[in-house]
C-alpha cells in the first residue's frame, strides 16, 4: 500500500543519477539545482512513506531491515538538504543521489520487508535511540560523500590531471571544513542515540553494544586526530570513507543479530 | 529583405591586414554609400565584420570598398573577406558571440565587444528592428552556451592557471600569504593575478634586496631578506619561485621540518623557474602541491582541449535558437512581402508579435 510512494521516491533519485551520468558523459555543465530539487522531491515521497508506515505501526518505522535502509536513505537526504546548500556543496547531490538510490533500490528489491507477527509496543526511548542513530548515520554518510569528493579533487591536484569534474568540485579547504562539521554533527547525534539506548528499559545485547561503541570510538578517534592536528586532511577523508563502510557493515550486523527483535 | 554579414577575422587574414580595417568607418556612412537598410560594424583585434539588412542587393565589393575608405594605405583585393547570407549569417553571429569562433575558444571578452558595437549602432539609428532582434537573440545564445556548457571553464594562460589552482586549493584567497622568490617578470605577472583575486599579504625575496624592494612596491607587498626565505615557508600558503639558481633551492629535506606543524594548511608551490628551483619530490609530500612551468602550460593546454570538446554542445544550443530565429525571420519577411514596402514597420510589427509570444 505504501510502497508506491517509495517507488516514486526511488524514481526521483534515479532521475538525479541519470541526469548526472548523462551530463558527465556529454561533458556538459553539472547543475546542482536539478539534483537538489530531484532529491527534495524524493525526500518528500520518503517522508510520506515513513509517515504512513509509522501510523500503521504505531511507532517509529524502524522495525526491520527494509525500514532501516529506508530510514537511513531518508536521513542522508535530510542532511544533504540541510547541509548541501549551507556549505555551497551543490555538487554533493551528484554524489549523494547514487548512494540514496542504491540503498532504496536494494530495500525495494531484496525480500527484507518482513512484518512482525505481533504489533510491537511503543517505546519512546527506543524510538529516540534508533532514529537519532539513523540520522547520525546520515551525517556520517554525507561526511563519506564529502570525503570521496575531497579524495577525487586532491588526486587531480597531485597528479596534475584535471578532468571536467575538477572545475565543478569545491575547493579542498571548503570540502575539509564540511567533512569536519559533518563528523561533529554525526558524532553528537550518535552519542545522543547511544546514551538514550541505556534508557530503553530492555536488556542490552552485548554484541550490539560492542559494535555501537566500536563505531563511536572509531569516529571519536578521527575527531581527536583532527582536533589535535595529528591527522592530515587526506587521511581524515580516507578514514571517513572507511568508517562509514565499517558503520554500515555494523548496522547490518546489528540487524542480523537482532532479527527477531526490533531496534 | 536580405540579411548578411561581410568580414575578415583571424581565420582569414593576418594581423597586418586586420589592423588596416580596424580604423572603422561609421555605420551611417556605410549605409549611405551601400544603400543598405540597417548596418552594424563589429571591430575587434581579431575581426572586422559588418552585419547588414538590405532590401536591394548589396555586393561584398560595395561593403569592402566602404570599409577600405576608412582603412589606411592602399586597398587590397577582397579575398580575405567572407560573406555569410541569411541563416549562415545568423549562425555565424551566434558562434562569434558565444566564443566558438574566437582565437581562444570560449573567451568571454567578445560578448562585451559585441554588446558595445550593438549599443553604438542602436544609438546612431543604424540597427533597426531586424538587427535588434538578431543581436538580442545572439546575447541569449551566448548566455546559454556559457551556462549550459563548460566552454568557458579552465584557465588558458600560465598566470590564470596558477590562480585557478590556488582557488581550488584554498577557496577564498583574501587571507592567504604569498612569498615571491625571485623578482622576475613572470613572477610579477603571477602575483598580480593572485592580487586581483584578493591576496594582500605578499612577501618578496630576492638575492638583490633592492630588486625585492622594487617588486614589493609594485605589488604592494614587503621585501624579505633572501637569508630568511626558508623560514617564511612556515607561515606562507603560496610560494612563487622564479630565481635563476642552477640547483634546486627547495628540496624535501629543507621543506619537511618547515611544514611539520602546518597540519591541515596546504602549501601551493608554483615553480616557474628554468632550471627548476624546487625538487620534484616535494610534490610527494602530504599537503604540498607543486606545479612547474611545464605542468602549468600542460593544464592550460588541457583546458583549451576541454573547451574544444564543448564546441559540439555549444553548436546544439545554437541550432535550437537558429530554428526559432528562422521561423521568426520567415514570418517577418512574409509581412514585408505583403506590405506596401514599409520594411521597418512590418519588421517592427513582427518583432512585437514575436516578443508577445
Amino acid at each position: 500500500m505504501d510502497r508506491p510512494l517509495l517507488i516514486a521516491s526511488t524514481l526521483c533519485y534515479f532521475t538525479a543519477v541519470v541526469r548526472t551520468l548523462l551530463a558527465m558523459r556529454a561533458r556538459v555543465a553539472l547543475h546542482g539545482r536539478f539534483n537538489f530539487f530531484a532529491i527534495g522531491a524524493g525526500f518528500l515521497f520518503q517522508t510520506a512513506f515513513l509517515s504512513i508506515r509509522g501510523h500503521a505501526l504505531g511507532r517509529c518505522p524502524i522495525t526491520n531491515l527494509f525500514e532501516v535502509f529506508v530510514f537511513l536513505a531518508w536521513s542522508i537526504a535530510l542532511i544533504y538538504l540541510v547541509v548541501g546548500p549551507a556549505y555551497r556543496l551543490s555538487l554533493m547531490g551528484a554524489f549523494t543521489a547514487p548512494l540514496v538510490f542504491a540503498l532504496q533500490a536494494f530495500a525495494l528489491l531484496a525480500p527484507i520487508d518482513v512484518a512482525h507477527q505481533t504489533r510491537l509496543p511503543a517505546n519512546p526511548w527506543l524510538e529516540f535511540h534508533a532514529s537519532m542513530s539513523m540520522i547520525a548515520y546520515g551525517a556520517f554518510a554525507l561526511a563519506c560523500v564529502a570525503g570521496v569528493m575531497y579524495l577525487v579533487q586532491e588526486r587531480q591536484l597531485k597528479t596534475h590531471q584535471l578532468h571536467s569534474i575538477f572545475y565543478h568540485l569545491p575547493p579542498l579547504t571548503n570540502l575539509f571544513a564540511a567533512i569536519t562539521r559533518l563528523l561533529w554533527l554525526g558524532f553528537a547525534l550518535y552519542t545522543a542515540g547511544l546514551v538514550s539506548g541505556f534508557f530503553t528499559g530492555g536488556p542490552l545485547p552485548r554484541v550490539k553494544m560492542i559494535c555501537a561503541f566500536g563505531v563511536w570510538l572509531f569516529y571519536g578517534a578521527i575527531l581527536q586526530g583532527r582536533h589535535l592536528h595529528r591527522l592530515a586532511p587526506k587521511r581524515i577523508a580516507t578514514l571517513c570513507v572507511l568508517a562509514f563502510s565499517a558503520a554500515v557493515s555494523v548496522l547490518w550486523a546489528i540487524n542480523f543479530v537482532s532479527q527477531n527483535r526490533p531496534m | 529583405m536580405s540579411l548578411f554579414c561581410v568580414g575578415i577575422s583571424h581565420h582569414t587574414a593576418n594581423v597586418e591586414t586586420r589592423e588596416r580595417y580596424a580604423l572603422q568607418r561609421s555605420e551611417e556612412a556605410l549605409r549611405a554609400e551601400s544603400g543598405c537598410a540597417e548596418a552594424l560594424i563589429l571591430a575587434t583585434c581579431n575581426r572586422v565584420e559588418v552585419y547588414v539588412s538590405a532590401i536591394s542587393p548589396v555586393t561584398t565589393e560595395q561593403i569592402t570598398r566602404c570599409l577600405a575608405r576608412g582603412a589606411t594605405g592602399t586597398l587590397e583585393d577582397a579575398s580575405p573577406f567572407y560573406r555569410h547570407e541569411g541563416e549562415e549569417c545568423v549562425r555565424h553571429l551566434f558562434r562569434v558571440v558565444a566564443g566558438l569562433d574566437s582565437m581562444v575558444i570560449g573567451e568571454t571578452e567578445i560578448l562585451g565587444q559585441v554588446k558595445k558595437a550593438y549599443a553604438q549602432a542602436r544609438e546612431s539609428g543604424s540597427a533597426g528592428p531586424l538587427l535588434h532582434r538578431l543581436f538580442q537573440r545572439a546575447f541569449r545564445v551566448a548566455k546559454q552556451v556559457r551556462s549550459r556548457t563548460d566552454i568557458t571553464r579552465g584557465a588558458v594562460s600560465v598566470g590564470s592557471v596558477a590562480v585557478e589552482l590556488a582557488v581550488k586549493i584554498f577557496g577564498d584567497l583574501r587571507e592567504r600569504r604569498v612569498l615571491v622568490l625571485g623578482a622576475g617578470e613572470t613572477s610579477e605577472r603571477t602575483v598580480r593575478a593572485l592580487s586581483s583575486r584578493g591576496v594582500t599579504d605578499i612577501r618578496v625575496s630576492n638575492r638583490s634586496f633592492e630588486r625585492a624592494e622594487s617588486l614589493a612596491a609594485l605589488v604592494r607587498g614587503r621585501a624579505v631578506s633572501f637569508l630568511e626565505w626558508t623560514k617564511q615557508c612556515e607561515e606562507i600558503d603560496i610560494l612563487i619561485s622564479s630565481t635563476s639558481a642552477s640547483e634546486p633551492l627547495l628540496t624535501r629535506e629543507i621543506l619537511s621540518p618547515l611544514v611539520r606543524d602546518r597540519s591541515d594548511r596546504p602549501l601551493f608551490v608554483i615553480d616557474i623557474a628554468v632550471p627548476r628551483d624546487v625538487a620534484p619530490e616535494v610534490n610527494d609530500m602530504e599537503g604540498v602541491y607543486l606545479y612547474d612551468i611545464d605542468s602549468l602550460q600542460s593544464i592550460a593546454a588541457q583546458a583549451l582541449a576541454l573547451r574544444r570538446e564543448q564546441i559540439a554542445a555549444g553548436e546544439r544550443i545554437i541550432a535550437e535558437h537558429l530554428s526559432d530565429f528562422r521561423a521568426w525571420f520567415g514570418r517577418g519577411c512574409d509581412a514585408v512581402a505583403s506590405s506596401s514596402g514599409v520594411v521597418s514597420g512590418a519588421l517592427e510589427e513582427a518583432t512585437l508579435r514575436a516578443s508577445q509570444l
